[in-house]
């Protein structure tokens, strides 16, 4: 005995509906960085959660260092020395990074806080691991990256030595995601125990020494990282083989459906252009990627094309209709459907069911109306036949509460709902974000049958694979200009990344007048 | 089909799921804060007159039960803007205004009784609509500044309720065909013009609570099973993506305000178009520069019932019943103030309702669990490890 530092050994936990972990057993042993895969869903994080005390099993044990523990709440587990990065950070906003890392284990004497104390204590193992961090900045106005940082302190600065990680890369840039690692075999090297949540195969074969494996809520099994491979790996968290490449036919485009003229957007905050001349156009049957480092404008010109923000000046003409200043109603009606970037802000009303945000494109249409009544009838049917033609997983089937639906099947659920509503073209915003492989390869399928339906397809993306997959034309954009336009088929991932980074740029003018002509 | 959908339908019947979401649980809150607000209340009653404490609680408890035709009546406005609160709340706005509504709808309805001369049968009817009128114009103002300007319903129907209240009051005061100056109230309202009575001895109910009732009804009706009921709580949840579906924000925030104001302005005219007991006399209104109490109760009454039609009925009912206790408990010589701790006590509790609820339930659940929780580790024991 003693090998195993962490033993969570038959878990069960049952949520209204569905089976979240069943009968799942997975040891850590000390100073090993443990990866725990699985696609959405698939229950890694409730796992995490009851080793972490949010949630009780309701069959099963936890022992540490083969002693049977019970822990009730996060406090039990920080007293166990287990601490937890969770994949949506419980900061407090209006509190700075220090104020942040100490609540609710404030040093103090007599009752007041003795910051500096604290302050010495957090600056020393920002130092001593190279965690970055401005103490007295407001956690509300620092980066995502450094956010993560303070969780990570936070962890440390209560001395825990069983670090559970739930997909920390999901919202980092490449650069940080490298730099996270790096501290994550740090802390392995120091004796720490690392669990560590992921779906990306190519970060559990740089750090992990072994990875547990689960699929919809069973434990599939756990290997040695060494003796594995990522394609053993994805069939064993996806339950068949996975293709990494992508499947497309040559396609000859169609028609213009979306084209847009001279588009600026200047920022209402600081008076800058943010959108600079822009000027492109979609074609039936083909999908364009705008390609770019979040933030550079592409928000903007998805917003400007959809509706939800009126553009400074320029034209959008959509299957020839000028639309530049419809109603999102009328942009929906004649044939725009988007796929948001942010799905929770605005693809769905979480407290909605499932089957009220299948309709929410359609809900007005005479399908489902009546007068005004809504036919409750025909909503459930079309629910059922979009939750089963796109397999969209969840507890209760069409009247689960969205809110409880894994990301991956809240994501289904959008794509469902615009895809099988009638549309020229599909707007797609960073449609595989935060998502498992299995997933990503249906959006990507999806995405490509409509180019193949004759659809146009403008996608937004962040993720050079995806962008040099499955695009037919790429759309470079630096600070809200667009700077190149590359073939994929001939352009390679570090020229596209140059364009991207602002070091490289074609003569924009020329594009635009060579397309205007 | 059949076979897939029974995945879900098992659940049908787990009471533990139905707790978990849904009606049931809204009412089991409600019941618990109904219950420890009514021991807190105890508490402050033995503390004030011990000696008379059992005797004054027990008007409290079933006092009410001698007065039900008061207990109705005095529901009837509570209710009207108890649903003006409600309802704007399940689009996401505060209500604050329904006293100014209330007020509004009030002075619409004495205007109609008092100026215009119409057939009897039809008089108190067009009354009724003028006051609803009145509300839904005193409701829109707040509703159209929050649509293009962007300022806080909050603020605007909190202004909007002095102003309106000031308005009536010098109306009123201007106007010789409705004021009796030396006496500082409205005229008697003729009799035809008074809501018909539902003939219970001793009480003014009229027909305004069975209006009442039917129009919670209708809002239930109007929230769960039309297009704009959808819509109004797609809103409310979340206005990002009610503006990402195409709904019409600036509409439905007018829309939902004007209703609302429309509900308190209908309470106004219920109020004071309720027939009196007293033959030759009437309700009548005093321009002394107060608020309306009305709305501000619509706002408990609201929050009781969690803003749902149903719910707030019952609310309603319920705290008026309270209120006609409490003013009974004042025989075993308690101040009327006492009834209005206890009230407060009853919504503040309302306000925990939900973290109560889940508190109480993980408490069940947690004593039910553990049995079950030892005997399944019993029976997964010799299951093999997985490595
Ligand atoms: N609090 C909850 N209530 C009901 N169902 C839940 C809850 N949390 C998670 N689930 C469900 O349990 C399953 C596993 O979820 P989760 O552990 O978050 O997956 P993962 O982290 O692997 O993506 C999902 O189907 C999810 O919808
Ligand atoms: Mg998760």
């Amino acid at each position: 005995m003693g090998e195993y530092i962490i033993e969570m050994l038959n878990i069960t936990k049952i949520f209204p509906g569905i089976v979240a972990n069943d009968n799942i057993t997975l040891k850590l042993k000390k100073g090993e960085i443990h990866a725990l895969l699985g696609e959405n869903g698939a229950g890694k994080s409730t796992l995490m959660s009851i080793l972490f005390g949010l949630y009780q099993p309701d069959s099963g044990e936890i022992r540490k260092n083969g002693k049977v523990v019970q822990i009730n709440n996060p406090n039990d587990a920080n007293d166990l020395g287990i601490g937890m990065v969770h994949q949506h950070f419980k900061l407090v906003d209006i509190f700075t990074v220090l104020e942040n890392i100490i609540l609710g284990v404030e040093p103090n004497r007599m009752g007041f806080i003795q910051k500096e104390e604290a302050r010495k204590k957090v600056v020393e193992l920002s130092e001593k691991y190279g965690l970055k961090v401005d103490p007295d900045a407001y956690v509300e106005d620092i980066t995502v990256g450094m956010q993560q940082r303070v969780e990570i302190l936070k962890m440390l600065y209560r001395d825990n030595e069983i670090l559970i990680f739930d997909e920390p890369t999901a919202v980092l840039t490449p650069q940080e995601i490298r730099e996270l690692l790096q501290i994550m075999k740090g802390f392995a090297k120091e004796g720490k125990s690392i669990l560590f949540i992921s779906h990306k195969l190519n970060e559990i074969m740089e750090v992990a020494d072994r990875c547990t494996v689960l699929r919809k809520g069973k434990c599939i099994g756990t290997v040695n990282v060494k003796d594995t491979t990522k394609e053993e790996l994805s069939r064993m968290m996806v339950g068949r083989d996975i293709s990494f490449k992508v499947d497309k036919k040559e396609r000859k485009p169609g028609d213009v459906v979306l084209s847009v003229k001279n588009l600026n957007v200047v920022s209402k905050t600081h008076g800058k252009n943010l959108v600079k001349d822009v000027s492109f156009d979609v074609r039936a049957g083909e999908i364009v990627c705008l390609a770019g480092i979040d933030g550079n404008g592409q928000r903007e010109i998805v917003n400007a094309i959809t509706g939800l923000e009126k553009p400074t000046s320029g034209t959008i003409i959509l299957c020839g209709h000028d639309i530049t200043k419809a109603s999102i109603r009328e942009r929906s009606i004649r044939g725009i459907s988007h796929i948001p970037e942010d799905r929770h802000k605005h693809g769905l009303v979480l407290d909605y069911k499932l089957e009220e945000n299948l309709v929410l494109q359609r809900y007005w249409q005479r399908e489902f109306q009546n007068r005004g009544f809504i036919k409750f009838d025909s909503v459930r049917k079309y629910a059922e036949k979009l939750i089963d033609k796109f397999d969209i997983r969840s507890g209760q089937g069409p009247i689960t509460i969205t809110r409880s639906m894994s990301g991956g099947n809240q994501q289904k659920a959008i794509i469902a709902r615009e895809i099988d509503k009638d549309h020229e073209l599909l707007i797609a915003v960073q449609p595989t974000r935060g998502l498992d492989v299995g997933a990503i390869e249906y959006i990507h399928k999806q995405l490509i049958s409509r180019r193949d339906a004759g659809k146009a397809v403008l996608l937004v993306s962040l993720e050079l694979d995806e962008v040099m997959d499955i695009s037919d034309r790429i759309l470079v954009i630096y600070e809200g200009e667009i700077v190149g336009e590359l073939d994929p088929k001939t352009t390679t991932v570090e020229e596209l990344g140059l364009y991207m980074s602002g070091a490289k740029r074609d003569n924009v003018k020329e594009i635009n007048d060579g397309r205007e002509e | 089909m059949e076979g897939k959908n029974n995945i879900y339908n098992d659940n049908k019947f787990n009471i533990r799921n139905m707790m978990n979401k849904g009606i049931l649980s809204s009412f089991f809150s409600a019941l618990v804060a109904v219950f420890l607000g009514l021991i807190i209340g105890f508490f402050v009653m033995l503390i004030a007159l011990p000696a008379n404490a059992l005797i004054g609680f027990r008007h409290i408890i079933v006092g009410g039960l001698n007065r039900i035709g008061d207990v109705f009546y005095y529901a009837t406005p509570i209710l009207m803007t108890g649903l003006s609160v409600g309802f704007a709340n399940k689009m996401g706005l505060f209500n604050i205004g329904a006293s100014g509504q209330y007020t509004m709808g009030m002075y619409f309805a004495l205007y109609v009784a008092f100026m215009w001369d119409l057939p009897d049968s039809i008089h108190w009817i067009v009354a009724c609509l003028a006051g609803f009128v009145g509300g839904m114009i005193w409701g829109a103002i707040p509703g159209i500044f929050k649509a293009f300007l962007n300022v806080n319903e909050v603020i605007t129907s909190i202004m909007f309720n002095y102003i309106g209240m000031y308005l009536v009051d010098m109306l009123i005061q201007g106007n010789s065909a409705m004021y009796v100056s030396d006496k500082t109230r409205t005229q008697y309202i003729p009799a035809e013009v008074q809501m018909p009575s539902l003939g219970i001895p001793n009480s003014n109910v009229n027909l305004g609570i069975i209006l009442a009732i039917l129009i919670g009804i209708l809002l239930y009706i109007v929230l769960q099973k039309t297009i704009f009921g959808y819509e109004l709580k797609a809103t409310g949840f979340n206005r990002f993506a009610s503006e990402y579906a195409g709904m019409k924000g600036k509409r439905n925030i007018i829309i939902t305000m004007a209703i609302a104001g429309g509900l308190s302005g209908l309470g106004g005219a219920f109020g004071i178009l309720a027939p009196s007991g007293i033959a030759g006399s009437s309700m009548t209104y005093e321009p002394i520069n107060i608020i309306a109490p009305a709305g501000f109760n619509g706002i408990a009454v609201a929050l009781l019932g969690n803003s749902h039609p149903i719910g707030i009925i019952f609310s309603a009912i319920f705290i008026s019943y309270i209120q006609r206790g409490g003013t009974l408990a004042s025989l075993a010589g308690y101040k009327p103030e006492i009834i209005d701790i206890v009230i407060a006590v009853i919504i503040y509790f309302s306000a925990f309702a939900n973290i109560m609820n889940t508190a109480i339930l993980g408490f069940i659940v947690r004593h039910f669990g553990k049995g079950r929780k030892s005997g399944n580790t019993l029976a997964n024991d010799d299951i093999k490890e997985a490595e």
